[in-house]
């Protein structure tokens, strides 16, 4: 049987671990990482990690751990060529990017305002990400999204109030194949589909989504 | 022995059964094959509703459509939406739009042996595939709005004429039965990064986004979808979602074999408690399906609470 020391201990311990690898991820997020290059995520995503709109830079706190990790091994990868990151994730070792992933999956994020799927679609950015474009085998935004652009799992990362400038970069990526770190080319072959109006549409609605702090 | 031999030997007789039955709607008519060439039946837009009582209640049927669970919990016990099996708010072709149903009905069907008036058609979608329990009634709310969707929907469409798109065209089993270990596969590539590794579907807060491919909160036993038939057939034309027609008609079957082979609610139709005398009543001629079998040991069909 163990002893209540024993378990104390043990929880004290646990909890210092837990402290440190926080700790160091977040200090990642502010001062940047052991090796050369490797410069602080406040620099452009901000010192609440909320992102630049003006510039384009898209918010990362409380994206999933999971779904930020693979970015930063895709731009390390090539997968995904952005001429600041993938630098900067190669700056970065193994250690780091999980730490700093988990840093900013436990940053506050943000939520948009609830949006029912019974609420009928008014304009056609809109109606592109609530219905769809079947048409042409366009899958609603929202069937992976999810109806407020929240993010669903670790696969499929929030819309709702990221940059417009971010959101039609990332589709016109996906569309010249700068970006293809998809599975299965789900993402891929939706943008190629999409005309430059519904890129521009679709990233405006998004970003004109509402957010509430994170309760 | 693999479980391809296993499986083919156990579904001997239902796949021999398999050529006589197709859709279980409509169950005296054959759904057209093919794709898109036809040209396809155009439903109306939204914009050309009108502005009145009609239009209001068009509305009210679409966002029932779209958003079942939420605005009718008494009569869906499960997750789903009824547009997750009829994509586009129930307009796309080859995936039961229901401006192909709409116009068929009344209409004599098997699966319970009289003639069904489209709204006997609804309550049995909110009874099976919606695991509902006693369904709406024929003049509630939620039946007559649904009813004037789907007749808007089919707005200028023949009466009684089988439209090209209709159901989900039939995909017939392959020469080689099918295989649940090959459907594993095609699942784990293909589908688990939406409907998650354990068929459980994703949610944010309370709602599925991806519906739920088995379990507690899927379709039971009794809906048309736990026949591999349908669900292979729904697969090949709709599935991954955007992009249809992808898989072969094998991973089609294998994947609808899989998925189909794992416990969901019970059929509401169990007779004396009994899984095998539930099998020989409404399964045992009902398309390919493996309720009330023995796969690896496991009886199929105990049901999931």
């Amino acid at each position: 049987m163990m002893s209540l020391e024993r378990v104390l201990i043990g929880s004290a311990l646990m909890l210092l671990l837990g402290n440190a690898h926080a700790l160091d991820g977040k200090k990642i997020f502010t001062e940047g990482g052991s090796q050369p290059g490797a410069m602080p995520c406040v620099a452009c995503h901000g010192a609440d990690g909320a992102g630049l709109a003006a510039a384009g830079f898209p918010r990362l706190a409380g994206l999933p751990a999971l779904y930020v990790r693979k970015q930063l091994e895709d731009f390390k990868r090539g997968t995904r060529a952005n001429p600041v990151m993938q630098p900067l994730a190669n700056a970065l070792t193994d250690a780091e990017i999980d730490a700093v992933s988990q840093a900013l999956a436990a940053m506050p994020g943000a939520v948009p305002q609830p949006i029912h799927r019974s609420e009928m679609p008014i304009g056609a950015a809109q109606k592109l990400a609530q219905q769809g474009a079947w048409e042409r085998q366009i899958p609603a935004c929202a069937s992976c999204h999810g109806p407020a652009g929240t993010g669903v799992g670790d696969t499929f990362p929030p819309l709702a109030g990221q940059p417009a400038t971010y959101l039609a970069a990332q589709l016109t990526a996906w569309q010249n194949g700068t970006r293809h770190n998809d599975p299965n080319d789900l993402m891929g072959h939706i943008a190629k589909s999409l005309t430059p109006d519904e890129v521009q549409g679709v990233a405006q609605y998004f970003a004109s989504l509402k957010l509430e702090a994170k309760p | 022995m693999s479980p391809f031999v296993l499986v083919l030997g156990l579904l001997g007789l239902p796949s021999a059964h398999a050529a006589t039955i197709a859709m279980e709607d409509q169950s005296q008519l054959q759904p057209s094959a093919g794709h898109a060439a036809v040209s396809q039946f155009q439903p109306p837009q939204e914009s050309e509703l009108p502005d009145n009582a009609y239009g209001k209640l068009v509305k009210e049927g679409y966002a029932l459509f779209v958003d079942t669970k939420r605005l009718a919990p008494t009569f869906v016990g499960n997750g789903l939406n009824c547009s997750n099996c009829h994509l586009d708010q129930g307009r796309l072709a080859n995936s039961a739009p229901l401006w192909g149903a709409y116009p068929m009905y009344p209409a004599y069907r098997k699966k319970n042996d009289k003639v069904n008036t489209f709204a006997e058609r609804l309550q049995g979608c909110f009874q099976f595939s919606m695991n509902g329990g006693t369904p709406p009634t024929a003049d509630s709310r939620e039946i007559t709005a649904l009813s004037v969707y789907a007749y808007w929907l089919a707005s200028k469409a023949p009466l009684g004429v089988e439209l090209p798109g209709r159901g989900y065209p039939d995909v017939a089993q392959p020469a080689k039965g099918y295989d649940l270990s090959g459907g594993a596969q095609v699942y784990k590539g293909q589908c688990a990064v939406c409907h998650g590794p354990e068929g459980q579907g994703q949610k944010v807060g309370d709602s599925y986004v991806m519906p739920p491919l088995w379990g507690k909160d899927s379709y039971n036993w009794g809906a048309g979808m736990h026949r591999i038939n349908t669900a292979a057939s729904f697969i090949k034309h709709n599935m991954p979602l955007g992009k249809g027609g992808s898989l072969s008609d094998q991973q089609a079957w294998d994947v609808a074999a899989y998925v189909n082979s794992h416990e969901r609610p019970q059929d509401p139709r169990l007779v004396d408690g009994s899984v095998e005398k539930t099998r020989v009543k409404f399964h045992a001629n009902d398309g390919v399906n493996l309720y009330g079998q023995t796969v690896e040991g496991v009886l199929i069909g105990q049901g999931i609470r």
